[in-house]
């Protein structure tokens, strides 16, 4: 059953970043776009078991740490080797001065 | 006494799978988060400066080395181009393939393809093994990319010098990948879906060396040779010296980069040529970081390293003597002081993967 989780408030994240956020044992990366809008992908990479979190956000592209594989995090399309399968995204919404990501 | 077996095939790297030393999460010096996205900041101006300078100087020396051929004055010629194109083109290769050397994407993957080719190294095939490398740094088994195996064979290291193992290895494997794609250990650590781009790659490789021997033969010269292909041998030199001192004499089956990896001080034309990967410690610590601020990235992080050799002399002098002793003593490795700043090396792992391994005193 969806359901509508905080994540974190807003200033949380700088623009142009992300942060970990972890839930029912599960890992999130959220972000904050250049654009000031919110996205929320899977934490980890999908080449190897590493968290996002500690990687760059350029643009809409977050750089995986451990080798530098690029994703669009907007639509979790994997862009660059050595990554080649897709990061899962979670919806986002805004109220107020909160984040909150739409898990299943 | 464990007799290493490197084949990615074999029982060492399965161990290192059962065990959790594969894929392991590494130790990292703790950096606050503004200060490394700071650090990690992508730049395109720094790498275009000194892509134009060796490519310009490499023309330049060709063009000096063919005006001048069959005379002598032709030699330090040759002798310059060749460092730029068998050495410089190894850390072009490198830094270009982590996408870190230039911001622009397909700025890097250019001059990644046209040193990949200068290299003798498949484009498509070295972008995994160079992963697995970052996964999997000097774990037996594991890391496809250990340049001093042990026992150290010395005469491979020094004929390496010259281009030789890499040349002689390079060729029948471009051919069996124009003929079939990769190998049989290549497929362990290349994706399917890149199978056929490591083929396309190497017809590529073989039409041009092929068409190089030909206008060779039709010249009756070995020129065009001088200027593709040769150099790889008779400028090899300065990336055999630089890439031996990355990981050599050091700990195997580590999950500690500070264990396994060296940071040395060397001069500045060195450092253009390798492009400051001589910081291997904070290279393999923080692939992200580009080369252009490792240098801000060692004095960042210096405190919880071992202290860096302070030339590739003095470097040498440490590793030789310990390469030695691994001909008669396989788990001989040196394990350098850490500066009372630093946090202790992470040891838990490293005493079951080590066995009975015996570090310098
Ligand atoms: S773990 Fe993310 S690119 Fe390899």
């Amino acid at each position: 059953m969806p359901q509508w989780i905080r994540a974190c408030a807003t200033d949380d994240i700088d623009e142009e970043d992300l942060i970990r956020f972890d839930h029912a044992g599960q890992t999130y990366a959220i972000y904050h776009s250049p654009d000031g809008k919110f996205f929320a992908t899977a934490g980890k990479c999908t080449h190897e078991d590493v968290h996002l979190c500690d990687g760059l956000v350029m643009g809409h592209l977050i750089e995986c740490p451990k080798h530098n594989g690029q994703f669009d995090y907007r639509t979790g399309e994997a862009k660059r080797a050595p990554v080649c399968v897709n990061l899962k995204t979670f919806p986002v919404k805004v109220e107020g001065d909160d984040v909150f990501i739409e898990v299943a | 006494m464990t007799k290493r077996d490197y084949s990615l095939l074999g029982p060492d790297g399965a161990r290192a799978v059962e065990t959790g030393l594969a894929a392991a999460e590494w130790y990292h010096t703790e950096v606050p988060r503004k200060v490394m996205k700071d650090l990690m900041q992508r730049s395109d101006s720094p790498a275009i400066r000194d892509t134009i300078i060796l490519y310009g100087c490499m023309i330049g020396f060709a063009a000096g080395g063919i005006a001048l051929w069959g005379t002598w004055w032709c030699v330090p010629f040759w002798l310059a181009y060749g460092v730029l194109y068998g050495s410089a083109s190894d850390s072009r290769w490198h830094e270009c393939g982590h996408g870190t050397a230039f911001k622009t994407a397909w700025m890097n993957n250019a001059v990644y393809e046209i040193a990949s080719f200068m290299i003798m190294r498949n484009s498509a095939t070295w972008r995994w093994s160079h992963a697995r490398h970052h996964t999997d740094t000097y774990i037996v088994g594991r890391d496809p990319e250990i340049a001093i195996m042990r026992p150290p064979a010395f005469a491979k290291l020094v004929a390496a010098f010259f281009g030789i193992p890499d040349v002689l290895a390079f060729f029948p494997r471009m051919i069996a990948n124009a003929l079939s794609g990769p190998t049989a250990d290549e497929r362990t650590f290349v994706p399917q879906s890149e199978w056929a781009k490591v083929q396309r790659v190497a017809i590529i490789y073989t039409a041009i060396y092929a068409a190089t021997i030909g206008l060779a033969f039709s010249m009756q010269s070995i020129l065009p040779l001088m200027v593709i292909g040769l150099p790889r041998m008779y400028g090899a030199w300065h990336h055999i010296m630089t890439g031996l001192l990355q990981h050599g004499g050091l700990a195997d089956n580590v999950i500690d980069h500070r264990l396994n990896s060296r940071t040395v001080y060397m001069n500045p034309v060195s450092r253009f040529i390798y492009w400051n990967m001589n910081y291997h410690v904070e290279h393999h610590m923080f692939p992200m970081v580009p080369y252009h601020a490792l240098p801000r990235l060692h004095d960042t992080i210096k405190h919880d390293l071992p202290a860096p050799n302070r030339s590739i002399a003095e470097a040498f002098r440490e590793m030789w003597p310990a390469l030695r002793r691994q001909l008669s003593y396989e788990d001989y490795f040196l394990e350098r002081a850490l500066p009372a700043s630093a946090k202790p090396y992470r040891t838990d792992f490293h005493k079951a993967a080590l066995g009975d391994a015996i570090p310098a005193e």
